[in-house]
């Protein structure tokens, strides 16, 4: 077997094209998925049980279905619903976002409930309300507690977007597969947009464990 | 200051007060004992509405707790409450504790609330904890941290729920100190506790609970020299 070289650096300029994109959507939606999946966990730890239930159905339904069917929905019917046509990209946003906010939620929950009752009880004893004990006392411990499983979780999104490729988003995968259509070639490409890959979620790692060390200091 | 009328609490089917009535004077000390499950740290935690009322009345300077029009944070502001595991918030050091909810309730300014909250170090004897965190603390020194967190607020009534039960008896001295010094200075207090010597000392009035009734209460050298009621005799036999 005869690995080419030349062939990756002659599609390199697509890689990265390919790369930056693959990175512009992640941290979309990284920062819709969390902004989303915060709101739907407090939906769904609302004490109105009627009110709480649509949040509760909304991370079934994303958890519960393949992120494939999601992102061909939300592509081929969602956003043409609502912009008359489709857009590859916008719809890779929603679709990551979206289904990493039902996660998220999760993961929000969890790291809320996880601290101990009497931190809500003493700082609603000195007088806050209900949202200032949450902004200043709960939120601030539960979050250092949810910084591994967000890790994992924007782990998952980075990987879950070459999925994008197959609604023709040129990302990072979508440039690999064109590399194969057209040299005919498996090993380059895809060994490729694995490294890249690799060195994304290994960048997203280290970034993090720095930040929770930075928070266990407190 | 406090008045507490045919309150009622249950969590779900279990009734665990049951039809208490208690007034509580301005500059008073009233220390609420009794066994366990008698229900004494659930009407403790009544009188801020940490738990909520079933049934009845409780009046906080003429404030009922019962009627839902009333702004509990803000009836909660004049109510301090101490907690027997001390509740302090992990992620900030003793001042920042102690300067949260002046400056974020109360709206004080951050040098305000730290002239203060040194202030009330300096009273219960840790100024130089001011910027060490929680954990570095021993259970005493967190409990004084906690009643000078109550204290920021400047309150006119301070709740104690069990302040001693979960220390290290060599460190029940010290935090006792501190209520002593409080009640010396003419805090309002209703204190849960075990601590049969401070209730003799410093009460002003003992209640005995015992399962979700007010049993007997009186002043102190009465309730423990010559209690009346069999339950009473009872349990101090135990305790004593």
């Amino acid at each position: 077997m005869d690995f080419r070289f030349d062939l990756i650096s002659e599609y390199s300029s697509f890689f990265l094209k390919g790369t930056m994109l693959t990175i512009g959507l992640s941290i979309a939606s990284i920062l819709f998925g969390t902004i989303l999946g915060l709101l739907i966990g407090l939906g769904k730890m609302m004490k109105n049980k009627f009110l709480a239930q649509p949040f509760a159905w909304y991370i079934v339904f994303f958890r519960g279905t393949p992120f494939l069917v999601q992102i061909l929905l939300i592509h081929f019917a969602v956003v043409p619903l609502f912009l008359g046509r489709t857009n590859a990209i916008v719809a890779a946003i929603l679709a990551l976002s979206f289904c990493s906010a039902a996660y998220i939620a999760e993961i929000f929950r969890a790291g809320i409930q996880s601290i101990d009752r009497g931190q809500m009880e003493a700082a609603r004893s000195l007088g806050m309300n209900h949202l200032q004990a949450m902004r200043y006392v709960i939120l601030p411990q539960a979050f250092k507690r949810m910084i591994p499983p967000l890790g994992n979780e924007f782990i998952v999104l980075i990987k879950d977007s070459s999925l994008a490729a197959l609604i023709a988003a040129p990302e990072l995968m979508y440039w690999g597969r064109a590399m194969q259509g057209q040299y005919f070639r498996v090993w380059e490409p895809y060994l490729t947009a694995a490294v890249i890959y690799l060195l994304l979620t290994i960048s997203l790692s280290f970034f993090l464990s720095k930040l929770e060390r930075r928070l266990a200091t407190g | 200051m406090i008045k507490v009328r045919n309150l009622k609490k249950s969590f779900g089917h279990h009734e665990v007060l049951k039809n208490i009535n208690v007034t509580v004077q301005p500059q008073e000390v009233v220390v609420v004992i009794g066994p366990s499950g008698s229900g004494k740290s659930t009407f403790l935690r009544c009188i801020n509405l940490l738990e909520t009322i079933t049934a009845g009345h409780i009046y906080i300077e003429g404030i009922d707790l019962a009627d839902k029009k009333t702004d509990i944070n803000k009836v909660r502001t004049e109510v301090g409450m101490v907690f027997q595991q001390f509740n302090l918030f992990p992620h900030k050091t003793v001042i920042e504790n102690i300067m949260l909810s002046p400056m974020k309730v109360r709206k004080v300014s951050a040098e305000q609330a730290r002239e203060k909250g040194l202030a009330l170090l300096k009273k219960v004897g840790l100024e130089d904890k001011a910027d060490a965190y929680p954990d570095s603390l021993s259970g005493g020194q967190k409990q004084r941290v906690a009643i000078a967190r109550a204290l920021a607020m400047e309150p006119k009534i301070m709740l104690f729920d069990e302040p001693t039960s979960a220390l290290d008896p060599e460190m029940v001295g010290e935090v006792l100190e501190v209520m002593k010094q409080l009640a010396k200075e003419g805090m309002t207090m209703v204190v849960v506790t075990h601590e049969m010597g401070f209730a003799r000392e410093v009460g002003d009035r003992v209640i005995f609970m015992d399962g979700g009734f007010i049993v007997e209460e009186n002043v102190p050298s009465e309730l423990f020299e010559n209690p009346k009621e069999e339950r009473t005799i009872s349990f101090l036999s135990k305790v004593l």
